[in-house]
């Protein structure tokens, strides 16, 4: 956690640098802009690691210690789906959305019900197997 | 080959302490002429020498480039080279020692590349300095791009000259003069290019775009757009004359004496007319060719 | 239908050969099987290859439209097809490639199969949302080449959609917009995919996998994941826009209204220059796989190539506008330091890649002639790059073949690089070896054809012949160099058409491949060919980036692989343990 947060961390803030540098040289208010919301977007996972780290009382996971043995990992990792038609279901309301977006309005009907079905589904599915 | 190299090295020296404007100047002709008559025999790696003053400059800096890169390219290649021959497996199970690092030598190619880039980038700093100049102009040219031609007008004269397509209107500049060009799109995004000035430009609607050409060769030179603009982009020609001054304010004054406002130059290009896309090209018989 | 996945026991000492095959797989697949299989699969293997293929036929489809302009090319007054035809086939060209195959292929297709496993993890992190992202790209694929088939034909303003070209008033076809519908899914799909690869790297790498010990292909999927998050974004919310100014008569890209075309060059660059490295990244990393493991040796500074892959990362966020130097808007001097400046760390790799082989016992595998063949295009490729970093040069190449030539020889390295992956990881994913002997024909027609198709391109560019035209001057030189450059591109077909063969030939005549087929360094290496349901049933210790290497020569470890000498100390006393 430790060094995955360090690493947006300071990428993020390397593009804050960049921007302040950039936009006051060529004072281009798209390039600014598009920099500082870099910046964010390294510091806000990165500090959130950095914080996530530091509750947990900055232990370090076993895929974080050099000294970590196979076994230490034992037990359950999570729980991963098998198989779901969700996923499909739910990209074929997208798609239905898009020629909506070419074709008319009338390819909506499909993609709304296509995408609440799909996330009926999700959930439905996720409670079924949901015991973790 | 080494001599230019340590002379763009020695560049980025100079370019680090620059202080007042004409201080620079110097500089960088200090910089630029040893660069200027060292690049003298050697190839021209293919580009243009160039016809204008800036294109020049831009065609020492190619140069210079190019050998920075065939040294470095070079040195990489040869090591490729070696190390994928000399280091043949002769059998399918001996294993070598299982270096990983080399500090020094990692050092080494990460800390010389750093000084040849601030090298090139110091030679780019002085020759781009020059090229996006602005010195006081001497005649001005008002460059309209349209899908799919272009427009010259002259500020002052009635000499307009205006062509589509494969008509390839001639833009007609005085030599040994700095040309003032205002360029200008009146729809999408075109591309002012003349390969033997070494330099392009957008031509963008909503947004002048200036700079300045000084030429030195007179002639006829081929132009074209080079930014997709449509479906006519490939035919959207134009040449540039650059004839002597006196020629050229001769053919303005022709040209303000005139009746016609405007003349349509049909360049008998080298495009075949009977396009396949079925342009509708207008053959219109125009008088002459420019200012010859 | 969840199941709760524990991890894989460690191997006990001695056991060497067979790990995993002697168990049958804890839970024998109760899922559906065919087609329906296919739909609902969210194991993490079957998209990768899903992806792959899907990928592939994107390959294909878009290298059938560049012989076709590399044929209409042929001639100067050429009209095999007309001009409105030849701007629909250019732009779908590069968009297939850019969009739907050299991206796809890498941070989805190879990346979603092989980083679970380089990492000792069961699957993706969030196996459902890899599925979607899948089916987005498949959609959108479908969608971006249906353009084909409405009336005015595909999207004609080229794959960089420059506004106010592509606005409803100058490019009004519906295919216009599906292209821009097209890359909203694919831009949707890229986010979900860059998602699941930081997620993954981050949380289930096995005991042991710091970050520091990862394959150099997953460090570069991660950085890649993170520059996924940070471009594409801004692309989607730029074709939004696009599409506002097109049907909602916002007025965003056009001057009429008060808008700014510009913008759009700013936005689709600050997402492109990314992409740039978010395609390259993961071939630099499936080639660092490959040569150490046919130099029988660790990779030549492993901490300086992530050093160099993070400084890229950062820099590559900073050089957009190098993509606009002659729109006469933009800072030149920042734009051309920073450009300039991210050779330094890509120079990095290319010398650590020649170190790798250096001093090693080079195997002339198809894989590692398709990593060389790479290692000497991608050179080509990178130096050119350099001269266009440097507006002036840029001036009068920017927009002329020699852009072309420079792009191209770098994303036909990758291409190589796409084929090393193929032929080094296909034993893996299909337990069978591909052909070698037509693997290497297909090299050097792969190979020839390259040099034969960019080289004439930067000479034609630079005797000034502008990109993107059906038709050019009547110029002898001209014409014979870009003769030279069709004949090229048909060798590079050939070698095409000799995958196809191989990959036919291989399935038809399997040979079996075993697990380890390469003696390969990294955990896919331990597993089963391919490897079972979530993965392992036992992984090996993990002392280096090299675990399987480690485990099978226990007295071959890299000299000094580790930053701490307390770790290399234990490392050897294990490895010395497993030994015994
Ligand atoms: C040493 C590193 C590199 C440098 C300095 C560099 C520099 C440049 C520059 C300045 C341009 C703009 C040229 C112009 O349009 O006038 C350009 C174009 C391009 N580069 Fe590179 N490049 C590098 C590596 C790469 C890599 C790794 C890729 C691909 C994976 C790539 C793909 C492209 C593409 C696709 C274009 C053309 C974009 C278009 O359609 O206009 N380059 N490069
Ligand atoms: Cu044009
Ligand atoms: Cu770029």
């Amino acid at each position: 956690m430790k060094f995955e947060g360090t690493v947006l961390t300071l990428l993020g803030v390397f593009y804050g640098l960049m921007g302040a540098v950039y936009w006051i040289w060529s004072k281009d208010d798209t390039g600014g802009v598009m920099l500082v919301g870099a910046l964010a977007l390294g510091l806000l996972p990165g500090l959130y690691l950095l914080w996530w780290y530091r509750r947990s009382g900055k232990r370090l996971r076993t895929e974080d210690r050099q000294d970590a043995t196979i076994e230490e990992g034992a037990g359950v990792i999570s729980s991963f789906p098998d198989s779901s038609i969700w996923p499909f279901v739910f990209a074929m309301g997208c798609f239905m959305g898009v020629l909506a977006l070419v074709f008319g309005t009338w390819f909506a009907f499909p993609a709304i019900a296509l995408g609440v079905m799909a996330m009926a589904g999700f959930t439905a599915e996720s409670r079924r197997g949901g015991d973790i | 080959m080494e001599e230019t190299l340590s002379q763009l090295e020695s560049a980025q020296e100079s370019v680090a302490d620059r202080s007042p404007r004409t201080k620079k100047r110097a500089l960088a002709l200090a910089i630029a002429a040893p660069l200027l008559l060292g690049g003298c025999e050697l190839p021209s790696f293919g580009a243009f020498h160039g016809v204008t003053k800036t294109a020049n400059s831009t065609f020492k800096l190619w140069q210079g480039f190019n050998v920075t890169a065939i040294v470095v390219g070079g040195i990489t290649l040869l090591a490729m080279i070696w190390a994928i021959f000399a280091y043949r497996a002769k059998d399918k199970t001996s294993i070598p020692k299982q270096t990983q690092y080399h500090i020094p030598l990692e050092l080494t190619y990460t800390i010389i590349p750093i000084f040849i880039v601030i090298g090139l980038f110091a030679a780019t700093v002085v020759v781009e300095n020059q090229v996006v100049d602005e010195p006081a102009p001497n005649a001005t040219i008002n460059v309209t791009a349209f899908q799919w031609g272009w427009k010259f007008t002259y500020p002052g004269h009635k000499a307009v000259v205006v062509g589509q397509t494969t008509q390839s209107p001639i833009m007609v500049m005085p030599e040994n003069k700095n040309v003032l060009i205002n360029l200008r799109s009146t729809d999408v995004i075109h591309g002012f290019y003349v390969p033997e000035f070494n330099f392009s430009r957008y031509a963008q609607p909503g947004l002048l775009n200036t700079f300045t050409f000084n030429a030195n060769k007179t002639g006829m030179f081929d132009a074209q757009c080079t930014q997709l603009c449509g479906l006519y982009h490939t035919l959207m020609y134009f040449r540039v004359n650059v004839v002597s001054q006196a020629k050229f304010d001769a053919w303005l004054r022709a040209k303000d004496a005139s009746t016609t406002q405007q003349e349509v130059i049909d360049a008998n290009s080298a495009i075949a007319l009977e396009n396949n896309a079925g342009v509708a090209v207008n053959p219109t018989k125009s008088n002459g060719d420019g200012a010859n | 239908m969840t199941d709760l996945i524990e991890r894989p026991v460690s191997t006990s000492d001695g056991d060497n050969v067979d790990h995993g095959t002697e168990t049958s797989h804890h839970h024998d697949h109760h899922g559906p099987t065919g087609i329906m299989k296919w739909l609902t699969s969210t194991d993490h293997k079957v998209i990768g290859l899903s992806y792959t293929v899907t990928s592939l036929i994107m390959m294909i489809i878009g290298g059938a439209f560049a012989e076709i302009i590399r044929a209409q090319l042929v001639s100067p007054t050429s009209n095999l097809v007309s001009f409105s035809q030849y701007n629909e086939l250019f732009t779908m060209h590069g968009s297939v490639m850019i969009y739907l195959f050299v991206g796809p292929f890498a941070f989805a297709g190879l990346a979603n199969y092989l980083i679970p496993i380089q990492i000792g993890a069961p699957d993706m992190a969030f196996p459902r949302l890899n599925a979607f992202s899948y089916w987005l790209y498949l959609t959108g694929s479908i969608t971006m080449l249906s353009g084909f088939l409405v009336g005015g034909g595909a999207a004609n303003f080229g794959w960089v959609g420059y506004a106010p070209l592509s606005s409803a008033a100058n490019s009004p076809g519906t295919g216009a917009d599906l292209w821009i519908c097209a890359l909203l899914l694919t831009g949707f799909s890229a986010i979900f995919s860059g998602v699941n690869l930081v997620a993954t790297i981050f949380y289930l790498r096995a005991p042991g996998m710091t970050l520091f010990r990862m394959p150099i292909f997953t460090w570069n999927m991660l950085v890649t994941g993170i520059l996924i998050l940070l471009a594409f974004p801004v692309l989607t919310a730029g074709l939004i826009m696009l599409y506002c100014d097109r049907h909602f008569g916002t007025h965003i890209y056009t001057v009429q209204g008060g808008g700014v075309p510009l913008l759009w060059q700013h936005i689709f660059w600050f997402w492109g220059h990314p992409e740039v490295y978010i395609l390259a990244l993961p071939f630099f990393g499936i080639v660092t796989e490959i040569f150490p493991v046919f130099s029988k040796k660790p990779v030549f500074g492993y901490r300086g190539m992530v050093f160099a892959t993070l400084t890229i990362a950062a820099l590559s966020l900073g050089v957009w506008a190098h993509h606009m130097f002659t729109t006469g808007a933009v800072l030149l001097p920042f734009f051309s330091i920073m450009s300039l400046l991210i050779a330094v760390p890509t120079g990095i790799k290319m010398f650590n890649w020649i170190g790798t082989m250096w001093g090693g016992k080079v195997h002339y595998s198809t894989a590692m002639l398709m990593s060389m063949g790479f290692l000497f295009t991608f050179l080509i490729g990178g130096i050119t790059g350099i001269f266009l970093a440097s507006p002036p040069l840029d001036f009068f190449t920017h927009d002329t073949y020699y852009v072309v030539a420079h792009f191209h020889s770098v994303v036909m390295a990758l291409v190589m690089g796409a084929l090393a992956g193929i032929y080094f990881w296909a034993p893996k994913m299909t337990g069978h070896m591909m052909h070698e002997g037509i693997g290497k024909i297909q090299f050097w027609f792969l190979f020839i054809g390259t040099q034969l198709f960019t080289f004439p391109l930067y000479l034609v560019g630079l005797h000034g012949m502008p990109r993107r035209m059906a038709n050019y001057p009547i110029n002898p030189s001209w014409q014979t160099l870009n003769e030279w450059g069709s004949v090229g591109a048909i060798l590079i077909g050939i070698s095409m058409v000799l995958f196809l063969v191989n990959v036919i030939y291989s399935w038809k005549k399997p040979v079996v491949a075993g697990d380890n087929p390469w003696d390969g360094h990294t955990l896919e290496w331990f597993t089963t060919s391919p490897p079972p349901s979530h993965n392992f049933l036992s992984l090996p210790p993990i002392h280096s980036e090299r675990p399987t290497w480690d485990y099978n020569h226990p007295d071959h470890l890299a000299i000094e692989h580790n930053h701490k000498k307390q770790a290399k100390k234990s490392a050897k006393a294990s490895a010395a343990s497993d030994a015994s």
